[in-house]
């Protein structure tokens, strides 16, 4: 071996000029290197429409709520609605819980909506492309597809039977969850980037509407508008309605059928607001009647909570057999071990002066009659990874494909489906980006996350709740909704604490400056793992070098 | 936006508050230097500390809250140790701030005499800082210190604590802590390890000679430390601050895990957290989060035999030091009651 002349020269044990440090390059001695990642954290990962929650509760955490807001925009246009009605998988996700409580996304969500709406904030069209789009169903996936194909430039027409936009939201949610002015200025907002919604329109026949408008692509999503029924025998003395029906009424003004003594029959959402309705109407008793036991019944928690704290009764383990004028005569059922409610032959009875049946809903069909591509099972539409049914163009979604039937859901639907007919009128595929790990508890260092109490929503008095159709839950306010946007921890994704930065024992890490992040000095770095193990939010993760 | 300034005067409430570094979301001014884009890394790369070193972590952090506090006007002696073995093999250093090396046990005196110096030449804008690890302090260089301390000289001495001679393969000091192993008290015999009711507490000797300041602080806690070593610039005099700094060398541990160790030190009540001034504790920086000292040791190879079922005494022994330590110094939030 020959020995470098440079170092030959000095004097014994030396190696190197007088000077700094600088010179010697200590990344040599590393085995594992740092590097920053984004990770999914898991509010992001489970949310049907796809926010990215962490990223705007960022920017609400600086006040920047209009940055926020439009960072909703980027996946969900109606976040003034969401932020009321959806059931916030994401905080069922959230990491925070293993510390105190998960962090109140949907209401800073809902605060982030009505301040945009405050504001009048808008989001304008892309440059057009000259193809035309036809959507049949005004409900969120009509609605969030219409959005998001105009801002890819599309030409968008909207066909809704209904005298209004909205779907389900319009015609199912009851206004005391959904106040009306809001949801009307959020369709507004995509009207005014020029999508057309023909209201009143029942399509009948799905190619002929697409030939005469010559539309270049379609995105079907009608709903399931069907009420289903229950094999009731009955003297026919008391009228049995359909919940779809009576919320529908209810919205339209009809006259009311909710009134005496109201009987419900369904342990689902949908019951939980029929039953409250049927309370603003001044019923004079509210039961329904649930076939499964309390802890198995599909209704969320804290609906049935909300309905019993109103006035409703309801009947676990029962179903309803028949009906002999006023006198409706239900039997009672145990849990079997499946968990499945088994009639146990004993009977009971209660008045009634009106039935409603609430037990779900099937989609109509009948639009589907000269398209026989389309691939149907049990009623439901079956659609292909690019939410194409069988039929070319032709692209399907929310309650009438196979989904989680939620508002949430369908406006994750309208979201892929626009990508996707983007790419088909374009003649090309959409891919999805590849998702990045997801954060676990484990990924976090816990121990820098300040102590916070979830900020609650206030609830409107229950005596104002039950004779009127007043929100009942309440907004945040500006200091609540910062403060709730903090307790965020930002999971896998760096929000600039300078943790790293500071407990790096080799000053290995250089500070890019405000939204810049940081980055390694590999030429220093040892690979002690410190900046990993301190980073808050899981930021960070040590690969192994190629040694 | 007009709103985020409004915004930020009314929350208080900051999602990491100080217990991180920075945090994008805190004014400038509650940011730790250690934070900023322009602290003096006083304490260079290409030093030669092993990897995750505490006191190369300890010695950046103090060193470069006293440039800031001092206006950048400073002046620093060191002891022989690590600190000055790894920062400084001639010809290179690490140091980006005059820096005086002589022997070590007098960097006390020596400091001493630089600011008796500077006294002279009527630099009164020109602070006087004196460095080394745990034995260089209470060992070789305490006669030293203890001089330094009584003539009340203008000097705040800084020693990095990581509980061993470690630049000549892990000796006992006399901060060695009961049962710890090191290689002249190995875990051998009835009695494993370092001796129990040996050794002595600097910063309490410290404040019997009553100088001005005197703290205790963990690489753990950086804006605990920052405030302490610029608290310190702020008085003249002998002032005394000990850093807790794990040595994953010596301890045993894993070097990703040194902040970790240091934090389980203060939690646990093994490394209390106070200052005191003219010889009065004047503060306490109170537990967090209470564990049990089991949770400190478990992670470190020296006290590995202290989890055998014949030395369980060793690990209560070890607990009971943290708990009087609990006690003296009332470090449980609201006065001594356990969540
Ligand atoms: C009472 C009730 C409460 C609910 N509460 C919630 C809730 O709180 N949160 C939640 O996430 N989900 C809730 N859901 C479910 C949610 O409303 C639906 O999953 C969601 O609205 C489905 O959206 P969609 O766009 O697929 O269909 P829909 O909202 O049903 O919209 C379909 C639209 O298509 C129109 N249409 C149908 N056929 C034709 C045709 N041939 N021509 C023209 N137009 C047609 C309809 O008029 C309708 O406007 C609730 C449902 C009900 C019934
Ligand atoms: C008078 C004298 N005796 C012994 C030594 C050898 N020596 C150099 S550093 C050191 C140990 C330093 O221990 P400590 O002060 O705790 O610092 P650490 O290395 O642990 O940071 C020893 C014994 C020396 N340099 N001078
Ligand atoms: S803490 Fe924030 S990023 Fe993490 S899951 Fe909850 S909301 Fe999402
Ligand atoms: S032996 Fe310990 S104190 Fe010395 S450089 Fe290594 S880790 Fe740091
Ligand atoms: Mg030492």
């Amino acid at each position: 071996m020959s020995i470098d002349p440079i170092i030959q020269s000095k004097p014994f044990a030396i190696t190197l000029d007088v000077g700094t440090s600088l010179l010697n390059k200590t990344g040599t001695w590393r085995n594992e290197r740092p590097v920053y990642l984004d990770r999914l954290p898991p509010c992001n990962h489970t949310c049907p429409a796809g926010e990215n929650i962490q990223a705007w509760l960022g920017f609400a955490e600086e006040g920047d709520y209009e940055a926020a807001w439009r960072q909703i925009m980027e996946d969900n246009p109606l976040p003034a609605t969401m932020g009321r009605v959806c059931y916030h998988t994401c905080e069922g996700a959230c990491n925070r819980a293993g510390i105190d409580e998960a962090v109140g996304i949907n209401s800073v969500e809902r605060f982030l909506g009505d301040q945009a709406l405050m504001h009048g904030w808008r989001i304008d069209a892309g440059s057009p492309t000259g193809k035309k789009v036809m959507i049949v169903g005004a409900g969120p996936a009509g609605l969030s597809a219409a959005y998001h194909l105009r801002r890819l430039g599309h030409e968008v027409t909207v066909f809704d039977a209904n005298p209004q936009a909205g779907g389900m939201i319009r015609y199912g949610i009851p206004k005391y969850r959904m106040p009306r002015e809001k949801l009307r200025a959020e369709v507004a907002r995509i009207e005014a980037m020029g999508v057309k919604i023909e209201l009143n329109t029942k399509i009948e026949d799905i190619s002929t509407t697409r030939k005469e408008g010559q539309f270049d692509a379609v995105f079907m999503c009608i709903g399931a508008q069907l009420s289903r029924s229950a094999e009731i025998e009955s003297d026919g003395k008391i009228p049995i309605h359909d919940a779809a029906v009576v919320l529908r009424d209810s919205e339209l003004d009809n006259p009311n059928q909710l009134h005496g003594h109201v009987v419900i029959y369904g342990g689902g959402n949908t019951a939980m607001d029929v039953a409250r309705t049927s309370i603003r109407m001044g019923a004079i008793s509210t039961t329904v009647v649930v076939l499964e036991a309390q802890e198995d019944m599909p209704a969320h928690s804290f609906e049935r909570d909300e309905a019993i704290e109103e006035g409703a009764t309801l009947k676990y383990l029962h179903s309803i057999k028949r009906v002999n004028g006023r006198t409706v005569t239900l039997e009672k059922m145990k849990v079997s071990e499946n968990r499945w409610p088994k009639p146990t032959g004993e009977f009971d009875s209660i008045e009634a002066d009106v039935i409603v049946q609430a037990i779900g809903q099937d989609v109509d069909t009948a639009i589907l009659q000269n398209t026989p591509a389309v691939n149907l099972k049990d009623g439901i539409t079956q659609i292909n990874e690019a939410m194409c049914t069988g039929e070319d163009g032709i692209f399907a979604g929310g309650d009438m494909v196979p989904s989680q039937r939620t508002v949430t859901s369908a406006i994750g639907h309208g979201k892929k489906a626009a990508r996707n007919i983007n790419a088909y009128l374009r003649g090309e595929e959409w891919v999805a980006p590849d998702k990045h790990e997801v954060v676990t508890p484990d990924m976090l260092n816990t121990w820098y996350y300040s102590d916070a109490p979830r900020t609650v929503r206030p609830m409107l008095d229950v005596v104002r709740r039950k004779t009127g159709f007043a929100e009942v839950v309440g907004d945040l306010d500006v200091d609540n909704a910062v403060f709730e946007a903090r307790r965020c921890m930002s999971c896998g994704n760096c929000f600039e604490c300078d943790n790293c930065y500071g407990v790096c024992p080799d000053n290995a890490i250089t500070k890019l400056g405000p939204g810049n992040r940081f980055k390694f000095k590999y030429d220093y770095c040892k690979g002690c793992s410190i900046c990993a193990t301190e980073c808050p939010c899981g930021a960070i993760k040590m690969v192994p070098e190629d040694i | 936006m007009t709103q985020i300034s409004e915004t930020k005067q009314k929350v208080k409430f900051y999602q990491t508050g100080t217990l991180t570094a920075g945090n994008r979301l805190l004014e400038e001014g509650h940011r730790s230097v250690q934070a900023t884009v322009d602290r003096s890394n006083s304490l260079d790369c290409g030093h030669r500390a092993c990897q995750g070193c505490g006191e190369a972590l300890g010695a950046r952090f103090a060193i470069d809250a006293a440039m800031r506090a001092t206006n950048n006007q400073l002046i620093a002696a060191n002891a022989t140790g690590c600190l000055e073995v790894f920062t400084t093999p001639y010809p290179e250093t690490a140091w980006s701030i005059p820096w005086i090396h002589s022997l070590f046990g007098n960097a006390p005196a020596v400091a001493s005499g630089i600011a008796a110096a500077m006294k002279a030449k009527g630099r009164d804008d020109v602070r006087v800082i004196a460095q080394g690890g745990d034995g260089g302090t209470t060992d070789i260089g305490f006669g030293c210190l203890s001089g330094m301390f009584d003539r009340n000289d203008d000097v705040l001495y800084i020693c990095y604590n990581n509980e061993a001679y470690m630049n000549t393969g892990v000796q006992r000091s006399s901060a060695t802590p009961g049962a710890a192993r090191t290689a002249t008290t190995m875990p051998v015999g009835p009695e494993p390890g370092n001796d129990f009711a040996t050794g002595k507490s600097v910063p309490l000797i410290a404040m019997a000679h009553q100088i001005p300041y005197v703290a205790t602080a963990s690489v753990h806690d950086l804006h605990d430390l920052e405030h302490k070593v610029s608290k310190a610039m702020s008085f003249h005099g002998a002032r005394y601050i000990e850093i807790s700094v794990p040595c994953p060398l010596g301890w045993g541990s894993k070097p990703g895990d040194t902040i970790k160790i240091a934090r389980l030190a203060v939690q646990t009540g093994m490394f209390p957290l106070f200052e005191a001034e003219n010889g009065d504790v004047t503060g306490v920086t109170k537990i967090r989060q209470h564990q049990p000292v089991g949770e400190y040791l478990k992670l470190q190879r020296r006290f590995a035999h202290v989890f055998k079922k014949e030395n369980e005494d060793q690990l209560q022994a070890l607990q009971a030091i943290a708990d009087r330590n609990i006690k003296r110094f009332n470090l449980l939030p609201s006065g001594g009651e356990e969540e």
